[in-house]
């Protein structure tokens, strides 16, 4: 075992799978000489030489759309979005040629090709630089998102999403670049399409993601401390989404709590709540309480995103609700 | 140039009947850019054609049969009656997938081009676009890209003058696009696009370049739109008829017939011989079109992700 931040998984699994196929190549803003604006690459352009790992002009777009042929073309192309917020630019290349690419060909093609991308807030990096996509992606067929959340997860699910024939959106949170964890030194994978269970519980089951997966299990806490059993779930990919796993939770516990840090009208925790509605109706003995961002772009002073996102406090309050309904 | 025009013209009359079911944007006085540029590369280049480049895909070998059956949405054409025939893509004929937002396929094509350079195969990747996708911001970043990393790309506008219904003297302000390539730092070269030897010996140089690692080259070729921006619109209306006079005198396949004739290569009714094969090659298409199934509705819910045995065996 040997413990590894979360920026530094994210060079693992890019390392390991550059390393075992020549067609993986990585290419993005600053991603080469400067190893990321979060260091998430450092010393892969060391290691890979310029061929392989190199910079591009600010054109999201563009890397985005060269993926996309460079992979028609046989290649394993992993690119990198700065800041997730910058999907804007690159939407037409991911919706309308990544994801339609096998369909529309007829399978004679397919865009096997990763797209990088930090998200989420809590630091001060302003209203465009912070927002949590995955709902804007989520309604695309043909795409594969994935939010890992522990450096365990960020070397799995993006040596899968790498692996993967089709393409896939990796969503890495910026606070957790930091976060340390003790990983296995063998080779490991995590599979697309499964969440886990980050803590057994029996009175309530949480439904999270990224970020707000450290919050649940910081509030789990709280309500253990309380004499109420949470269980949590990290959701870890949320297309395809493990149904049967929250499903499963959900009728042991007969409550359930989603938390994401994206506003909740539209939003990831509405999808689990209706798979929850239509598959666990009987089951549930109160209301389902949805947590996420508020209702207004995401600010940029401390005091303001505090408000902005779901607290641990929010987390054990609705928690509270459902067990007391 | 003469299957083209003839494909186009049956296509529509099918139209007309209901048939073809898919809205035609007519590459009526284009041909000869399709065709000039495809006979300047090998088998092993691939192209993205535009809404417009119909001569790309007979030239490069897609069947008439394939593409006629995909204007009908027939199981037996583009992607199994899942995709329109304008953007369709074949690998065996080296036409990567289009994207029906002008413009959206440059950045794809560099991509392509980007594949070939980093495997160091002395491949070549070709993006049509119209005048119109060059006033897309993936124009810019499409072509930035190639230029700054040398990209074995070429660039060909299809300039037919029109955005749609709107001229290019309401969308361009500059007097030449090809000069734009300058600010990308390649060469941009304006060739009549109604001339299928000027596009072929414009194009064979283009690739020279790429091929020789020099980078892209942004061929414009001047032309112009004998029709409507699709079937459902009047082919002329609106425009000065003076204009559209001139341009059908200098209708690309009345100056090649003129060209052969000139160089004395018409002999021995070779052009009727052509017409007929063309005739009997639209034919067999149309009743093959005509009598293919339509897809299966479980055709739908195929090539949404690669079979999951696919996705189980990457891992």
């Amino acid at each position: 075992m040997t413990t590894i931040a979360y920026r530094e998984a994210v060079q693992r699994a890019l390392r390991e799978e550059m390393r075992r196929d020549p067609a993986v190549f990585l290419f993005g803003e600053d991603v080469a000489e400067a190893g990321g604006v979060f260091k998430a690459t450092k010393g892969l352009l060391e290691e890979f030489g310029p061929t392989r790992v190199f910079d591009t002009p600010i054109s999201e777009s563009a890397i985005v759309g060269a993926a996309v042929g460079a992979a028609m073309m046989g290649m394993r192309p992993v690119v990198e979005v700065m800041f997730a917020d910058f999907t804007t630019i690159a939407m037409d290349a991911i919706v309308n040629s990544a994801a339609k690419a096998r369909f529309l060909s007829g399978g004679e093609f397919s865009a096997p090709m990763v797209v990088r991308m930090s998200y989420g807030a809590g630091a001060r990096w302003g209203a465009q630089h912070t927002q949590s996509v995955e709902a804007w992606l989520m309604n695309v067929p043909g795409l594969t998102i994935v939010m890992p959340s522990t450096p365990y997860d960020v070397v799995g699910l993006l040596k899968s999403a790498i692996r993967s024939p089709d393409p896939v959106v990796v969503l890495e949170n910026k606070q957790l670049y930091g976060k340390k964890e003790d990983v296995p030194d063998e080779e490991f994978f995590v599979p697309i399409g499964k969440a886990a269970v980050r803590r057994p519980g029996q009175d309530v089951t949480i439904v999270a993601t990224g970020y707000m997966v450290d919050r649940a299990l910081s509030a789990a806490d709280a309500l253990a401390a309380g004499g109420h059993s949470a269980e949590v779930i990290d959701a870890r990919s949320v297309l395809p989404l493990d149904v049967e796993t929250i499903v499963g939770s959900v009728t042991r516990t007969g409550r359930l709590v989603v938390v994401h840090e994206a506003p909740v009208f539209g939003g990831f925790g509405a999808e689990v709540a209706a798979a929850v509605g239509a598959q666990a109706f009987g089951y549930l003995a109160a209301p389902i309480e949805r947590l996420g961002g508020a209702w207004s772009p995401i600010p940029f002073g401390q005091v303001l995103i505090d408000e902005y996102l779901p607290s641990e406090q929010d987390i054990v309050q609705a928690a509270q609700r459902a067990i007391s309904a | 140039m003469l299957l083209t025009r003839a494909y186009e013209d049956r296509a529509q009359e099918l139209w007309s009947k209901g048939l073809v079911v898919e809205s035609l944007h007519g590459s009526q006085g284009q041909e000869a850019i399709g065709v000039g540029v495809c006979y300047g590369l090998r088998p092993d280049d691939v192209i993205i054609p535009s809404l417009r480049t119909r001569a790309a895909f007979l030239v490069r070998g897609v069947s008439v049969r394939q593409f006629l059956s995909g204007m009908l949405g027939k199981a037996t054409g583009a992607a199994k009656g899942k995709a329109t025939a304008h953007h369709m893509g074949s690998k065996d004929a080296g036409i990567l997938l289009g994207s029906a937002l002008v413009g959206s396929s440059i950045p794809v094509a560099a991509g392509a081009a980007l594949a070939f350079k980093m495997r160091d195969e002395d491949r070549v990747s070709v993006c049509f676009f119209g005048d119109g996708a060059t006033e897309r911001g993936d124009f810019h970043e499409g072509l930035n890209l190639a230029g700054v990393m040398k990209l074995p790309a070429v660039f060909v506008i299809e300039n037919n003058l029109y955005a749609e219904f709107t001229p290019i003297s309401k969308h361009f302000a500059g007097t030449s696009l090809a000069a734009r390539a300058e600010g990308y730092g390649f060469p941009g070269v304006t060739v009549d696009g109604n001339d299928v030897l000027a596009v072929y010996d414009a194009m064979s140089e283009a690739v020279a370049r790429a091929r020789a690692g020099e980078g892209p080259t942004l061929l414009e070729c001047m032309t112009y739109r004998q029709r409507g921006h699709s079937s459902s619109h009047p082919p002329t209306e609106g425009r000065d008829p003076a204009e559209v006079e001139s341009w059908l005198k200098r209708d690309p396949i009345l100056l090649f017939k003129a060209e052969l004739a000139h160089r004395g290569l018409l002999g021995g009714g070779a052009l009727a011989l052509i017409d007929a094969s063309v005739a009997e090659e639209i034919e067999d298409a149309v009743r093959f079109a005509v009598d293919s199934p339509l897809p299966d509705p479980a055709e739908l819910y195929r090539d949404v992700y690669a079979p999951a045995e696919t996705s189980e065996a990457a891992r």
